[in-house]
């Protein structure tokens, strides 16, 4: 189960939408035992591509030390679906890391944002529950 | 000259080294950092570096603040105080 605040959740959505035409991304951290989000860091998407997304490196670098600065671990990544579904591709499949964490997609095809959240492992796909928090919550820009 | 550099391990790679989150290694470059663990560790190899030796792309290798792509990659060289930080790469369609 992945427990995001509502901040972060709207946060997430919105980093999103300013990233179009291109995917967007960002990881997240917090707890890797409960799956409770605390911080959220939108970064750069260094393929600049409507189809693709990599986490750009220094982003990614300076978030691992902010997370761990603060006793928290990355616990997942989300970015955007620009023209398809809150489902993973092939290529996110592929490319998936590391079975711990939560992939989360954040499918813009239709008007309403729609967010769903994985554990891809082993080439395998398994969805969980997406449960957002009502508290007000710690943004961080990388 | 090898000089001894510790390089940070991500989650997924401690497993590999016994838990240890740092590791230290006598270096020059980049290059002897990743061959010096996969030589220590093999369990690290085929996430490191590829068959012909080059570097994996689903790894990201820091030198202080900087990603070796954009400096010499495997021929960037390393000093006495630097600190070596592996990631994994994220990305995806």
């Amino acid at each position: 189960m992945l427990r995001l605040p509502r901040g972060l959740y709207l946060q997430m959505v919105s980093h999103c939408i300013t990233g179009l035409p291109d995917e967007a991304c960002g990881v997240l951290a917090g707890d890797p035992t409960s799956g409770a989000v605390a911080r959220l860091y939108p970064t750069r998407n260094a393929a600049a591509s409507a189809r693709l997304y990599v986490v750009d490196s220094r982003d990614l670098l300076q978030a691992d030390r902010d997370a761990e600065r603060n006793g928290m671990q990355l616990i997942g990544v989300f970015h955007s679906h620009t023209h398809t579904d809150a489902y993973p591709s092939p290529t996110d499949v592929d490319q998936a890391p590391d079975p711990g964490w939560h992939y989360v997609v954040v499918s813009l095809r239709d008007s309403h944002p729609v967010v769903r959240s994985y554990r891809i492992g082993g080439g395998r796909i398994e969805e969980e529950s997406v449960v957002v928090l009502g508290q007000a919550a710690v943004a961080v820009a990388v | 000259m090898a000089v001894a550099v510790d390089v940070r391990l991500p989650t997924v790679l401690r497993s590999q080294a016994g838990g240890q989150s740092i590791v230290t290694v006598k270096a020059s470059t980049i290059g002897d950092v990743l061959r010096g663990l996969v030589s220590e560790f093999p369990g690290m190899s085929g996430q490191l570096l590829n068959e012909d030796g080059t570097l994996h792309r689903f790894v990201n290798v820091y030198v202080n603040d900087d990603d070796v792509r954009y400096l010499d990659s495997l021929e960037t060289p390393v000093k006495e105080g630097d600190e070596v930080s592996l990631l994994p790469a994220v990305a995806g369609g």
